[in-house]
């Protein structure tokens, strides 16, 4: 049955509904990939008995006869982001060990909804802070990919390593994974999957743990563009609980899609181009607008002048927001509480959030506790929201020229675990091409193009105009069918 | 001016009053979610989960807090801000579950606008002044600790939390205890009148923090204080009171004023410090990225406008030039809802059943209820049933009184039968014997006899001793008991006399 894994959250769907396998099938043989890979520590809660659950219902329905859903038969895995009702939601972090939450966020509700099952909830970096799953309070997610002769464990990217992981890794078709300033488009391209953040509001953030309230975006996380078109569709949608929600329906994004890109423009940004970028992130993105040109598409070149103060304006609001948004973790209501003998309430806040978060979490907690301050607040956040608005207005100039950008997603491939201890500003810098497109709330997406000469893959990233995920979808899925990649890890777990 | 001084040992020192109120909007459901704001519920009974501020949940909006906050900002003639913001204000504490109170800094929703405060010589009030309010905001109210459960832990009451309040920011125009009095009942009533608030102080539901500085008049502002969480008229007069005082004395024995958050004791009626400027927390306000801005529609803005009630002083106006009255009854029966509620009912059903104009009969009706109705009332203490005070019952005896068919001592009598039984006015007037005398024939006759026995004195009045008029009405009011119509013993003697 192991040969059902690699099958995607499509090709599981139409199986499962056409009788080939049965839905129990699809979720033992997943399930048993998650129980053999715990050296990948992908998970820090595995739910085999909801995989199980979720599936046993779908062969019901089917023998019924009744309708399936989109994702009918289809485990997923589920990062740890998400509040999933009566299984622990930490955040991947210590000040949330053992909480289990009594509601169900929309978009992980939405996918039970159309059919998914859950085969457990994917370990992350720490409140969604960091690019290598490093800052995990469960253990850093190792990559399956291994450089070519070299036995160094490699990083799976981040924050949703968890789900890079389990779906490169075989041990989920497809997962759930969110994005703030590149946390699914960086992990799909070091690991050789595609991940699509959908443009800002399209996924209710109800029920989702909070980091930068304005940039958090949830998004599916899969093999391939049709599987990640069926599972958007599925998770997006208007939701009244969250103010910030798209009041706008939902596209049929996988009957829309269509890799003929005639008449489509796509901008090449020259600020992208930038020093230190690997020769083989460059050499794909050439690939890549051939690929498109070959699609039919016409490539232009582009500025997006105000790209090099992306990052740091991203590093103040995130941060900032951040900082408000962790407030509750105090240990009052739930979670961990530290109370030292004879301690006031001042103390147990100390006390308490010292134990709880993580280095990363407090290094951003206290940048944004400083550029909010009285007298710092100005220079800082203010300026930042106006490059925020500069970065927006690059876009809206291009789309003048141009219907898509393409970009590379990161600077460079998979990097080993430890790799930037001790600098972390270096590894912000891995975010430096998928911050901009978070900072202006567009849709983007990263595609899988090619293998280093490492052996280890890179990604494409597709920008598109706000509320576009089709013409992004059509754009990668036209890429997709001219790469031919179809790479996949070794087997050493 | 007010003419409201401290004097101290080196002169007259002029206070300079501001006040922040905090009323709670009338409003079924919280700011930001759909939990209950009744009061008085056990604890963390009423408390969901964005209250709690669980991992992941999101405020939204209630419309109607944000509709409340602009009919009151239309009540105080204020600018209303088509597009406004929430900010958080970020701190620490346990009956703040989110870290941060969502509330609006930098663009509230209701800019400038104001109040007037009447003139009230008794207050020290001299003439009618204008208040200045800068600003209202919506902001969630906070929770409740409760320091009395356990022997070493605080408990946390989450009900409150999250509860919609105004804040309603004066400008520092206010120069007496006595104005600044004037200004929390005169915005208590305006709150009422538009029902955006219950103005129920003893519940919580307005209470103030007293910005208060003293100077010499004519100079510059001096440092100010602020007293929080003041929840009574009386109490902020006290404050203002003590901490005016206070000030002076420190200023005039070489001191300084320090800029500081005081706290009120009701017990000893003193203030004392709270926290000063340098514990002062830093707030990190910014724009709440979980909220869009509101922005309010034209069709939003008409219904609010349309759906405000005439306001306490266009009623005012209207009681004194339509109605007539004077300016105090007109006052008196403004100032509360209750009051021109009962009012504008017995009116209506007076005028109705006399067939008379309202304007014609509004006089006696508010004479009525201002002062006739209370002191029969007040009389019969326990023993007047408040059911029986119908608008009704009021309104016939009123009838009967303006057909002249019972004098205003019959009225008042049989006022207190129909609060102690309940009886129909008309019924008790018949049965009781109180009806006055209108009958010309009777009284022609008692007239007669007193004029034939009184010759002396009919030649005097006609030698022109007007006086001796009220001698007449005496006499024939006494023979007929009290019983004769006053207007018809006048017409009648007058005829007589020539």
């Amino acid at each position: 049955m192991s040969d059902l894994t690699n099958l995607g959250v499509k090709a599981i769907r139409d199986g499962v509904a056409a009788g080939d396998f049965t839905a129990r099938e699809v979720a033992e043989a997943f399930n048993a990939n998650v129980a053999a890979a715990k050296d990948l520590n992908a998970f820090i809660v595995a739910t085999p008995e909801k995989a199980l659950e979720a599936a046993d219902a779908i062969d019901a329905k089917r023998a019924k006869g009744e309708d399936l859903g989109t994702m009918g038969g289809v485990p997923i895995g589920m990062k740890d982001l998400f509040c999933t009702d009566g299984v622990q939601t930490t955040a991947a972090s210590h000040i949330l060990e053992g909480f289990v939450p009594q509601y169900e966020s929309t978009v992980s509700a939405n996918l039970w909804k159309a059919g998914a099952g859950m085969l457990g909830k994917l370990n992350m970096d720490q409140f969604a802070m960091g690019s290598s799953n490093e800052t995990s309070y469960f253990g850093n997610v190792l990559s399956p990919w291994k450089k070519d002769g070299s036995n160094a464990a490699l990083i799976p990217g981040g924050s949703s390593g968890g789900s890079s992981t389990a779906v490169a890794a075989r041990l989920a078709p497809a997962a759930t994974g969110t994005d703030t300033g590149g946390s699914i488009r960086q992990p799909a391209a070091v690991t050789g999957i595609t991940g699509i953040k959908p443009t800002y509001g399209r996924c209710s953030r109800w029920g989702v743990v909070a980091f930068a309230s304005s940039l958090d975006q949830a998004g599916p996380m899969a093999r391939d563009v049709t599987d990640c078109a069926i599972m958007l569709e599925a998770m997006a949608g208007f939701d009244p609980k969250d103010s910030t929600s798209l009041d706008m329906p939902v596209p049929e994004w996988e009957k829309g899609l269509n890799a003929d890109l005639t008449g489509k423009k796509v901008g090449i940004p020259r600020e992208y181009r930038m020093e230190g970028t690997d020769q083989a992130i460059l050499d794909s993105w050439e690939r890549g607008k051939e690929w498109l040109r070959d699609a039919g598409a016409e490539i232009v070149d582009i500025s997006l002048p105000h790209t090099k103060y992306a990052l740091p304006a991203y590093y103040i609001i995130a941060p900032a927001e951040a900082s408000s948004n962790l407030a509750r973790y105090d240990g009052v209501r739930y979670g961990l509480r530290d109370l030292p003998e004879g301690a006031g309430l001042q103390d147990m806040y100390a006390a308490t959030r010292a134990a709880g978060f993580g280095d990363e979490v407090k290094r951003r907690i206290l940048i944004g506790t400083y550029v909010l301050s009285a007298g710092f607040y100005d220079a800082y956040y203010t300026q930042a929201q106006k490059i925020r608005t500069l970065v927006a207005q690059d876009f809206e100039k291009a789309w003048g020229e141009c219907d898509l950008i393409l970009a590379p997603t990161t600077p460079n491939a998979a990097f080993p675990l430890g790799g930037f201890d001790g600098d972390p500003l270096a590894m912000y810098l891995n975010d430096v091409f998928a911050v901009p497109a978070s900072l202006a709330g567009l849709p983007a997406m990263s595609v899988p193009a090619m293998l280093n000469g490492d052996g280890l893959p890179l990604g494409l990233q597709i920008i598109g105009k706000a509320f576009d995920e089709q013409g992004v979808l059509n754009a990668g899925l036209a890429i997709e069918q001219r790469s031919g990649f179809d790479a996949k890890p070794e087997r050493w777990w | 001016m007010s003419n409201y001084r401290i004097q101290g040992a080196t002169g007259e020192w002029e206070v300079v009053i501001g006040l922040e109120v905090h009323a709670q909007v009338t409003s079924n459901a919280k700011l930001f979610s759909g939990a209950s704001t009744e009061f008085g519920a056990e604890p963390n009974t009423q408390v969901s989960l964005i209250d709690a501020a669980m991992p992941g949940m999101l405020p939204v909006p209630n419309r109607e807090c944000i509709r409340q906050a602009v009919r009151t900002g239309m009540a105080i003639e204020a600018q209303i801000n088509a597009w406004s913001r929430f900010d958080r204000k970020n701190y620490f504490y346990a009956d703040l579950p989110q870290g941060y109170q969502i509330s609006q800094l930098y663009h509230p929703i209701v800019g400038e606008g104001q109040l007037l405060i009447e003139a009230d010589e008794k207050a020290g009030i001299p003439e009618d002044k204008i208040i200045g309010i800068e600003r209202i905001h919506v902001e969630q109210d906070a929770g409740k600790l409760m320091h009395d459960q356990h022997p070493t832990m605080s408990y946390v009451d989450l009900n409150r939390v999250g509860i919609a309040l105004m804040e309603i920011v004066s400008k520092p125009d206010m120069r007496s205890p006595a104005e600044a009095g004037a200004y929390v009942r005169k915005l208590r009533s305006i709150l009422r009148y538009v029902g955006s608030c219950d103005g129920n102080m003893e519940e919580g539901s307005m209470r103030a923090d007293v910005n208060v500085s003293v100077r010499k008049p004519g100079e510059e502002f001096g440092t100010r204080t602020e007293t929080k969480n003041v929840n009574s008229v009386r109490f902020v007069m006290q404050v203002i009171e003590y901490e005016a005082n206070r000030q002076v004395d420190v200023l005039e024995n070489g001191g300084t004023v320090d800029q500081e958050t005081r706290l009120f004791d009701v017990a000893s009626g003193t203030t004392r410090t709270m926290r000063s400027k340098e514990d002062a927390h830093d707030y990190r306000y910014f724009p709440d990225p979980d909220l869009l801005p509101v922005e309010l529609d034209d069709a939003f803005l008409s219904e609010c406008r349309e759906s405000l009630p005439e306001l306490p002083d266009a009623k005012r106006a209207r009681y004194e030039n339509e109605l007539g009255l004077t300016p105090y009854n007109a006052r008196e029966l403004t100032a509360e809802v209750e009051t021109f509620g009962r009012f504008e009912t017995l009116l209506s059903a007076t005028a109705t059943r006399i067939g008379k104009p309202e304007k014609q009969v509004a006089t006696q009706v508010a004479n009525w209820a201002l002062s006739v109705a209370p002191g029969v009332i007040k009389s019969l203490g326990d023993e007047a049933d408040p059911a029986h005070a119908s608008s009704g019952a009021q309104a016939s005896i009123l009838a009967m009184q303006d057909k002249g068919e019972i004098s205003g001592g019959q009225a008042k009598e049989i006022y207190e039968i129909v609060l102690k039984t309940g009886r129909d006015p008309e019924e008790i007037a018949d049965t009781e014997g109180l009806k006055q005398v209108s009958d010309t024939g009777a009284i022609e006759a008692a007239i007669d006899e007193i004029l034939a026995n009184n010759q002396d004195k009919v030649e005097q009045y006609k030698g022109g001793k007007d006086k001796l008029f009220g001698f007449f009405v005496g006499q024939t009011m006494k023979a007929m008991q009290g019983k004769a119509n006053p207007a018809v013993v006048n017409q009648l003697l007058k005829d007589k006399l020539g």
